[in-house]
């Protein structure tokens, strides 16, 4: 039975509204040039695949169901489990499934903690024990396991790299077709960097991810490859359920405060006098909030709404969903008024500009007027602002959580793992996969944003700065 | 001048009773003060009385807005939110949900937030400001290139790692700094290393960045082609000129922050269990009192609005051009 | 080399731009500049001549680089001597100054800081930098009371005031070679007579050679020994000054001089150049005008022409003076058009279609604590005007005089505070937002810059056809269409403009399109903003062509906001006169041009360049600069800059006095009530 969370169906708006934005630029020069430019750089271009990598697991994270439950009930209806899955639940089940009791670092095949085992002979010994699952197929891991890793890791690489060289072929089949050129002038052209979008970017990145994906997936199947946490969850299963939430914080929270941005920014900047002062009033005194602060205070009272209406909520994920998808409002709350008072800047400006006057001369109306020659001239900083926000507010997450004011405690997040780990650090040896995995992970993804942000700015409004 | 300030001095009224009017709201409206006396009782002990003894004892009995049992003002002044918001106004923050008195725990406070916050932020605008120049003197090289490469792979990090690392790095492998506390008097300076390193280098990736910007921006000038053509020497026209012109939005830009010092850093105070505003703010987050919280979101927008004031008057004092009316 | 050559450019190329096809901004140019000349480099926009200058102090911008070529200055070639010793040169031997004065100079530095680290630079005696210096340097290029203005910083100085600083730190050096980038382009008139004075003085006074840069033939005639005319990137002609004005060899240089509108070519359409300067990026394989030029023979096409010498004083790069033996002839002469036209103004009645009586715009200046409203910037104060159908009445002033917001007032698009604007029979200030939408079709305007005049996210097509959809004119697509169709070709535009974006075209046609767009409501009444001060002089000419046919097709009248006098007496009917916010003459065109009466009048006129050094009446020099509308001086507004001013000019404005029908002026000198005449 499929179950629409929220933040579910606000996501795939978004998927809509980027699709629709996609073919609406492609009719247009003004939108397209800048695009251009932005697929002639190489650096943007790698960003580009792994931000896609990013979001085909959260989107595949993003569609939920209730699976079926092996016995019909007494009516003989079928019976939904009460758990909530995704489609990606389901495609990771063998490493989802797979617990151990406690911490185990990367590739073990043993326990971390030592624990009271009956020897076969009745004697009593504290030792580490074999992991219920990982490394459970060797015999004898000591000396097995290296060989294991390189074989199974080789076997991966080899089965990635066919995929890729699979992908590469069709692709360069396509440009083929397209720019009607001989197979061979193209393969020269796309490897010598000579096309016009960086394929070779694209496809060095895409090959590398390939590979990456394809041995941890294989060997995710025989260890936790990084390690398990103190209830024995495999942590590469809970960093790749982070993804979800972290890209939720990062788009949703533009999408929710963009109208209100957008809408009062220009407001404010087109009619001046009264309009422009309470507008003004009102993200003044927003601003004038701290932003954590603002924050904290919201999630506060939400905990106490949530803790004294519990009953409304039929599961926990579904409360977590709410929890998640309050978080992007408040957050959005407090980030539009920069962009806000940005657009009201630009727009005064533009009113000013002749062809404005011109249109105001022709009689053309408010309206029109902000519709037709105001908003377009302005976008480009709506969209500058969009991806240069989105890394932000993914690390803002993770401090968030931290504090306790991010995102539910039983959600999976980046936040939340490195707040768990964090109370280990005094343990020696020191359990350090959990906080690696966070890092590696949210680096990867703030990095390629940033990089493609940057390519973005250039193209669309080199002389758009921005205060960090 | 005078009157420029206290325009906007007088401005400050209406939006600080708007950040009371939000605050209240949040607080007292979407969860009724029975809601609050709930939760902070825990769940097992929750009797009629219970609560409305906490309510008395903290002095949430009365009604939110308007005392309809009152006379005069009292209908207005013996209500929620006349006792609880507007006696901020006179920063007389009252005692928080456990009984300590606010005002006090803050003059305390602040002290150990700024011994960090202040430190941090020197530093740290002295190193951008070489690393930044640095850049801008070798632009169009691999020094530039690589120089901002590496900036945005800092400004990629989460301050938190910067933390946890700093810790492990110089406590615990070097044992050169206690991995956190506080002390007082000169002893604090062993504790305040590590706190301001880890700020320092958090934020050399986006403000190297930000300044490198600031200056190429004004190298592209007329009045900088115009030194050039009295045959200024490249230090002089970077140093001389263009220095001189980019400090006005880096002035700025750090004069809005310096009175949120005051408000000390969140997460760094938290980690590093040191007992300043931020910490104090946490504290009262994870223990759910919200006459802690409130009384930070005023104060923060006290001092933001200060903030601007001053940028105001910092502009002009750093650039001829403006004057203030 | 001879002795006296100061400098010498030889084969100088300079590509600006990276990739495989870098802009040829400079392509093989050279000459020679003698000691204490003044050698002018004139062209239109784009022809490469900033680069040159550039290229000669090395200070190109990232994206420029020297290719070839040769710059000697006395005996050293600049381009082989190292930074360090080239910044010496800067400042020192020789320096530039700059088009903007207003971003030219570093805003937080004190102007006597400035010239005295040039001072600094280059001091061969002990105290260079002193304040003794400094204030010797700001006397030496006119600045009143220098005392006080060597603490000020640049923003609290006129344009005027901050060219002559940027004139001083050039001087500090002592240099041999000044090189002026368009110095005066930014100026208004009164203020660049005064700072090509001040110029040509110093010239005389230091022996200094000025290598003047410029697009106007008129500063040319003033200031130049030597003329070098440049065109996409190389020089095409080179003369002295008296042969090239009487004697232009160059098509392009002769085209230039048939563009120019004047007085005497009322009657008659303007001499235009056709087509567009061609794009620089690639190499010419025979001379580049070829494609523009009215003499074109077959073998412009294939190869490129060389030098031929008139005399010792003149030579020219065209192929017309190698293959014949005798002068080729062109029609007309410099001076205007073969048969004179009446001039006598057009006395018959006309029917009124605009009256602009006692229009007031204030801006309030708030201060204080409760942003009390402490002062008014008075941009229009009392301005009274009509205008007759068909008829062009051109709006004059300078920089600040409030001619645009007159404009922006007639339109409504700025609210006046008082006074009313009577069209037809329609009071305008009276008309609310909708009333006023009935009424837009009637009155419309052309901006100044054509670059921002039109959405650059629409398409040509919506842009033109904006106002049509939004007045509700016609009533489907298809007629719009066809109505648009029938515009573009009315404007000399390609058919297929429609369905491209304004960035595609030139600032010409950019302007073309501008006027599309407001004939396309079908207009009574255009305002024309300075239609055509950001163009070039021959695209200029197609632009005042086309209005003048317009109006005689649809007797469209015109107000023609414009400082260029020679724009104004080739179209204007009328003239009215503004400064500070009020008309202080007004009359037939005719009328004001032979016979000025207001002072100002007078001053402003003579402060225009004259091509020809016969005709030039003697500058009247106006000291100071305008002052702010938003404290006008007492009495009359101009007493503090008037050669003529009473004891009375200070106490009252000046009744208006009529001098004939046509024809009234404020001033004291014409009022008999007023004394002492």
């Amino acid at each position: 039975m499929p179950v629409l969370f929220w933040t579910d169906i606000l996501i795939f708006v978004l998927v809509a509204v980027v699709t629709a934005f996609f073919f609406y630029a492609r009719r247009r020069e003004h939108l397209r040039a800048p695009w251009r430019q932005v697929s002639r750089s190489g650096v943007a271009m790698g960003s580009v695949v792994v931000l896609a990598f990013y979001a085909t697991v959260a989107l595949l994270d993003s569609l939920h169901f209730r699976p079926v439950l092996g016995d019909r009930g007494e009516d003989g209806r079928v019976q939904y489990a009460h758990e909530v899955l995704s489609v990606f639940d389901l495609l990771a089940t063998s490493i989802r499934t797979r617990d151990e009791k406690t911490y185990s670092a990367p590739f073990a095949a043993f326990l971390y903690a030592k624990e009271t085992v009956e020897l076969p002979d009745g004697r009593q010994e504290r030792r580490y024990p074999r992991l219920r699952h990982g490394g459970s197929h060797l015999q004898n891991p000591d000396e097995d396991k290296i060989g294991d890793i390189i074989a199974t890791s080789v076997f991966a690489s080899v089965k990635g790299l066919l995929v890729w060289s699979g992908s590469c072929t069709v692709l360069l089949l396509l440009l083929a077709g397209r720019t009607r050129k001989n197979l061979g002038v193209v393969f020269e052209d796309v490897t010598r960097g000579r096309t016009h979008t960086r394929w070779r970017s694209i496809l060095v990145t895409l090959g590398f991810l390939l590979v990456v994906s394809f041995v941890a997936a294989d060997l995710s199947a025989k260890y936790h490859i990084l390690g398990t946490d103190k209830v024995g969850e495999d942590v590469f299963y809970q960093t790749l359920k982070s993804i979800r939430t972290g890209l939720v914080i990062g788009t949703l929270t533009t999408l929710v405060m963009l109208p209100f941005a957008i809408l009062l920014g220009i407001m404010a900047g087109y009619f001046r006098g009264w309009v422009d002062d309470v507008i003004q009033y009102v993200y003044t005194t927003l601003s004038s909030i701290p932003g954590v602060l603002l924050i904290a205070a919201a999630v506060l009272i939400l905990q106490v709404y949530l803790d004294n209406h519990a009953e409304q909520f039929a599961s926990v994920a579904e409360r977590a969903d709410l929890r998640l998808l309050f978080l992007c409002l408040i957050l959005g709350v407090t980030s539009w008024t920069s962009l806000c008072r940005y657009l009201r800047g630009e727009t005064l400006k533009l009113r000013e500009i002749d062809y404005i006057q011109a249109a105001e001369a022709l009689g053309v109306r408010h309206f029109s007027i902000i519709s037709r020659h105001i908003l377009p001239n302005v976008m480009h900083i709506v969209l500058i602002t969009v991806v240069l926000d989105f890394s932000g507010l993914v690390l803002a997450e993770a401090v968030l959580s931290y504090v306790q004011i991010g995102v539910d405690p039983t959600m999976n997040s980046w936040g939340n793992m490195i707040n768990s780990a964090r109370l280990e650090m005094a343990r020696e040896p020191i359990v350090w996969w959990s906080l690696f995995a966070a890092f590696v992970f949210m680096f990867t993804l703030v990095l390629s944003a940033n990089l493609f942000s940057d390519a973005l700015r250039d193209a669309f409004d080199p002389r758009m700065r921005r205060q960090p | 001048m005078i009157a420029y300030i206290t325009r906007r001095a007088l401005y400050a009224i209406p939006i600080l009773l708007g950040v009371n009017l939000l605050t209240f709201f949040l607080f007292f409206v979407v969860n009724s003060p029975d809601d609050i006396a709930r939760s902070q009782l825990g769940d097992r002990r929750v009797t009629a009385e219970a609560i409305e003894h906490w309510k008395r004892a903290h002095g949430y009995h009365r009604p939110l807005i308007i005392n309809g049992d009152s006379q005069g003002f009292g209908r207005i002044t013996d209500t929620v939110f006349f006792d609880k918001s507007v006696r901020l106004f006179a920063f007389d923050f009252g005692s928080s949900d456990s009984g300590r008195d606010i005002g006090y725990d803050i003059s305390q406070r602040m002290w150990p937030s700024l011994a960090i916050a202040v430190p941090t932020l020197l530093v740290g605008v002295m190193v951008n400001v070489t690393f930044a120049l640095g850049i801008v003197f070798f632009r169009g090289t691999y020094v530039d290139f690589w120089g901002v490469v590496v900036c945005v792979m800092l400004l990629s990090v989460s301050s938190l790692f910067y933390i946890i690392g700093g810790q492990y790095l110089l406590s615990k492998l070097l044992h050169l700094v206690p991995i956190s506390g506080y002390d007082t008097g000169v002893n604090a300076l062993k504790f305040l290393v590590l706190p301001v390193i880890v700020g320092v280098i958090s934020g050399i990736g986006s403000g190297t960045r930000w300044y490198r910007t600031l200056f190429l921006e004004e190298i592209e000038k007329d009045y900088v082609r115009t030194a050039r053509a009295k045959g200024l020497s490249e230090q002089l026209v970077l140093f001389r000129h263009v220095l001189r012109n980019a400090l006005i939005p880096l002035l700025t830009g750090i004069v809005v922050l310096l009175p949120l010092l005051f408000m000390g850093s969140l997460i760094v105070e938290s980690f590093f269990g040191v007992p300043g505003l931020g910490s104090y703010t946490i504290d009262g987050i994870q223990r759910q009192d919200f006459a802690i919280v409130r009384s930070m979101v005023f104060l923060g927008s006290v001092l933001y609005i200060l903030g601007l004031i001053l940028t105001d008057i910092s502009y002009t004092m750093a650039d001829p051009r403006v004057r203030l009316n | 080399m001879n002795d006296n050559v100061l400098l010498s450019v030889s084969g100088l190329s300079t590509h600006v731009g990276i990739g495989a096809q870098p802009i040829r901004a400079v392509d093989g140019v050279s000459f020679d500049l003698k000691r204490g000349e003044t050698f002018a480099l004139l062209g239109e926009s784009g022809c490469g001549k900033s680069m040159t200058a550039l290229s000669l102090m090395r200070l190109l911008p990232a994206s420029g680089r020297i290719v070839a070529g040769a710059v000697r200055l006395g005996s050293r070639n600049l381009l082989k001597l190292s930074e360090v010793e080239m910044r010496r040169v800067r400042g020192g031997g020789m320096t530039m100054i700059f088009q903007e004065p207003m971003t030219s100079l570093n805003p937080v530095l004190p102007v006597g800081t400035q010239i005295a680290e040039a001072l600094r630079l280059h001091a061969e005696s002990a105290g260079g930098g002193s304040r003794q210096r400094v204030l010797e340097l700001l006397r030496a290029v006119r600045i009143p009371d220098p005392d006080r203005r060597i603490d000020e910083y640049p923003h609290q100085l006129s344009g005027g005031m901050k060219q002559r600083v940027m004139v001083a730190i050039a001087l500090a050096g002592n240099p041999e070679l000044l090189i002026a980038d368009e110095p005066t382009t930014a100026l208004d008139v009164t203020i660049q007579a005064q700072v090509l004075d001040l110029m040509r003085h110093l010239q005389k006074e230091r022996g200094m050679a000025i290598f003047l840069i410029t697009h106007d033939l008129g500063v040319v005639a003033e200031m130049a020994h030597r003329i070098a005319v440049m065109y996409a990137g190389e020089i095409v002609e080179q003369a002295d000054r008296s042969s090239f004005f009487s004697r232009p060899m160059h098509p392009y240089s002769r085209k230039l001089f048939d563009s120019l509108p004047t007085l005497s070519r009322r009657e008659q359409r303007l001499k235009v150049i056709k087509g567009d300067v061609p794009a620089l990026q690639h190499r010419f394989t025979g001379c580049r005008f070829a494609s523009r030029c009215d003499h074109v023979m077959p073998m412009c096409w294939r190869q490129p022409p060389t030098w031929h010498a008139a005399d010792a004083e003149q030579k020219v790069l065209c192929h017309l003076y190698g293959t014949q033996t005798h002068t080729p002839q062109f029609s007309g002469s410099v001076n205007g058009g073969g048969d004179r036209p009446s001039l006598e103004p057009d006395r018959s009645v006309v029917e009124p279609l605009l009256e602009v009586d006692a229009l007031r715009v204030h801006f309030p200046i708030r201060k204080g604590v409760f942003k009390r409203t402490v002062g008014q910037v008075r941009a229009v104060d009392g301005v009274d005007l009509d205008l007759g159908r068909g008829r062009t009445l051109a709006l004059v002033g300078e920089s600040g005089c409030g001619k645009t917001t007159v404009g922006k007032g007639i339109l409504q698009l700025v609210r006046p505070t008082s006074g009313s604007v009577r069209y037809e029979d329609t009071e305008l200030t009276r008309l609310a937002y909708s009333g006023l939408r009935r009424r837009r079709s009637d009155l419309q305007i052309i901006f100044q810059d054509p670059f921002s005049s039109m959405n650059p996210r629409m398409l040509v097509g919506d842009i033109i056809s904006e106002g049509m959809k939004a007045l509700g004119l016609t009533a489907t697509p298809a007629q719009r269409r066809q109505k648009m169709e029938r515009l573009l070709r009315q404007v000399s535009l390609p058919g297929d403009s429609a369905g491209r974006y304004p960035h595609e075209f030139s600032g010409g046609q950019r302007q073309r399109i501008s006027i599309a767009r407001a004939l396309a409501v079908e207009p009574r009444l255009i305002i024309c903003d300075e239609p055509t001060s950001a163009l070039d002089i021959s695209v200029q000419a197609q632009i005042l062509n086309l209005l003048r046919e317009l109006q005689q097709q649809a007797g469209i009248s015109y107000i023609f906001i414009t400082h260029n006098m020679s724009v104004v007496s080739y179209i204007a009917d009328e003239i009215a006169v503004m400064y500070l916010g009020r008309i202080v003459e007004k009359g037939e065109v005719v009328d004001i041009l032979r016979a000025p009466q207001h002072p100002y009048t007078q001053a402003l006129l003579s402060a225009i360049p004259a091509l020809d050094p016969a005709t030039k009446r003697a500058v009247i020099r106006l000291q100071g600069d305008i002052p702010s509308p938003s404290n006008p001086p007492s009495g009359c507004h101009f007493h503090p800059r008037c050669p003529q001013a009473m004891a009375i000019c200070r106490q009252s404005y000046p009744r208006r006095v009529r001098l004939d029908d046509r024809r009234y002026v404020s001033c004291h000198l014409f009022d008999a009530d007023a004394g002492q005449q």
